[in-house]
């Protein structure tokens, strides 16, 4: 099952095509094709933090291409404070029967017990969050060991690539979730931007020692100066609370978003949802943006990031 | 209506316009195939209606169906896309695309789903479970493989099946070659009608284009009969 990483086909221009394929003929469940492939899917989609089932359908009438269920959006876990952990799982299936689309759900950073406990009622994608309060503060899970694939934040494209290592099938950037503020999704998403550039000019000596200096293998780097683009699917995160915060982290080039409590905490849920989904898709277009955004009622209030103590940051967690 | 060719259709070669339906999924994936393809001079996603009317023929990715519909309905796009398929232009779905191309589709979401149809078939969506069950296989397929040696690597990602063909216009072009969990061997996970293609599974993950290929050839054919047709009838 664990299986090392390979570069999910045509999500960069190539070359050419091979007519002939060596496979060894069996059907095979959980292969990385498989776990990026439903990423591949996903993409140029919306995907909504819900808590309970009825928010859940909610979200798919909207147009969610899948649904993250926790129990705490991150705007409460930041107010309420606590240890916030994985979902019940009674809950999780209960979201699971309500909608047809794919349901994600978070575990703590580290926590092996968490993801195996979510693969084994089914899961479609594990989130590995520093939304909640991390497990482990050296390790992450080695994503190889689960027949479920993984998203998982990142900051920069060592993180990104470390994670990939681990096993993630799918990064997002990881923004500063709870906010409703988009400053560190859109901070995060020009570094990775600005990093892969940069490696994109390099020789190979440049690129073994740029990978020293990101902490990131030097393979994930190499495919990556090849590609000019992270070698998985990559959604934004954090903060996004309009369709404008969401057509503009698109225009910025992530394959999609993750809206987590810019939805359920504003004014009006059902109409927001529906117009970040039509964002996405027509987010080149400033005129549909301007339709959708018209008359959306309050957005969540949101906090300044410089008003947050260090402790607070989310997106300081994992390593 | 012929855009294939310019002037002399005798003497130029084809070349031909393919959309690729942009509204949720792995779209880019087949942009990024068929650009490789000879007889395609261009490859574009479609995000509205108009952009229906420049292309020759049309491929529906995979991604979530619900989503497509969804959002095709309040892009306006619903009815131009049936439109396309009643001109008898090719299209080809994959996965939630063949869903959509259905006329029939079991397990959708409360409420149901919008359909573009054209295919006469039922399919169950998400057969084979969550995503753990989804896999990989390796396929015979009518008109693509000519033997055992040269099998398509087919990747079923949370994918539908074809439960009844409601029609004797429908081929069936593949089959599952194993059982898979409940789901066994005969189960259909492709067809073709006229010139529409289904495919429960996604060429466009795989570095195999040749149903890409196919698809073009069917779509060149179709308009080489169309303008001989047409020359015949002045």
């Amino acid at each position: 099952m664990s299986e090392i990483f390979s570069i999910p086909a045509n999500l960069a221009p190539k070359e050419s095509y091979s007519t002939k394929v060596s496979q060894n003929g069996v059907t095979s469940h959980a292969t990385f094709t498989v776990k990026t492939g439903l990423a591949q899917n996903l993409k140029g989609g919306v995907i909504m933090d819900v808590i309970n089932a009825e928010q859940a359908r909610i979200a798919e009438e909207a147009g969610a291409c899948a649904v993250m269920a926790l129990e705490r959006v991150p705007a409460d876990i930041r107010k309420q404070g606590g240890v916030a952990r994985m979902s019940d799982p009674k809950m999780i299936k209960e979201i699971k029967g309500a909608v047809t689309i794919p349901v994600m759900a978070k575990v703590r950073i580290g926590h092996f017990v968490e993801a195996q406990i979510l693969e084994s009622i089914g899961i479609d994608y594990i989130d590995e969050s520093e939304v909640l309060t991390p497990a482990d503060e050296e390790n992450h899970i080695n994503k190889h060991n689960y027949k479920v694939p993984f998203v998982c934040g990142a900051k920069n494209l060592g993180e990104a690539l470390r994670r990939i290592n681990e096993g993630a099938a799918m990064i997002r950037t990881k923004g500063e979730a709870g906010t409703g503020n988009i400053v560190e999704a859109v901070r995060h998403m020009r570094t990775i931007t600005r990093e892969i550039r940069k490696a994109s000019l390099m020789s190979d000596e440049e690129l073994y020692s740029y990978a020293k200096e990101l902490q990131a293998p030097y393979h994930l780097l190499k495919e990556t100066a090849k590609l000019k683009r992270l070698p998985v699917v990559n959604f934004s995160a954090g903060g996004i609370a309009t369709p404008a915060d969401a057509a503009m982290m698109m225009q910025l080039g992530c394959d999609g978003v993750f809206v987590g409590s810019g939805i359920f905490k504003s004014g009006d849920p059902v109409k927001r949802a529906k117009a970040i989904v039509q964002a996405v898709t027509h987010y080149d277009d400033p005129k549909i943006l301007a339709e959708v955004s018209e008359d959306l009622g309050d957005a969540m209030v949101g906090i300044n990031i410089d008003t947050l103590s260090n402790d607070q940051l989310l997106s300081k967690r994992g390593w | 209506m012929i855009r294939t060719y310019n002037g002399d259709f005798q003497q130029s070669q084809a070349q031909l316009k393919f959309g690729v339906l942009a509204l949720q999924g792995a779209f880019q994936e087949h942009i990024h195939m068929l650009q490789n393809i000879p007889q395609v001079s261009s490859a574009i996603p479609i995000r509205k209606a108009e952009q229906l009317k420049t292309i020759d023929a049309l491929i529906i990715p995979g991604g979530e169906s619900t989503t497509m519909a969804l959002v095709a309905e309040r892009s306006g796009l619903m009815e131009p896309l049936r439109e396309f398929v009643r001109s008898r232009r090719p299209t080809w779905g994959t996965c939630a695309g063949m869903i959509m191309l259905a006329n029939e589709a079991n397990k959708t979401k409360k409420g149901g789903q919008g359909l573009i149809g054209g295919l006469d078939i039922t399919v169950n969506r998400n057969q084979f479970g969550s995503q753990i069950d989804s896999f990989e296989s390796l396929l015979h397929i009518n008109h693509i493989t000519t033997s055992s040696d040269d099998l398509f690597p087919a990747i079923f990602i949370r994918a539908p099946i074809i439960s009844s063909i409601n029609s004797s216009n429908i081929e069936v072009l593949a089959r599952l070659e194993h059982d898979v969990g409940e789901t066994d061997a005969s189960a259909i996970v492709a067809v073709k009608q006229g010139n529409l293609l289904g495919t429960a599974f996604h060429p466009e993950l795989t570095n195999d284009d040749r149903i890409h290929r196919y698809f073009v050839q069917l779509t060149q054919d179709y308009y080489n009969t169309e303008n001989e047709r047409k020359i015949n009838n002045l």
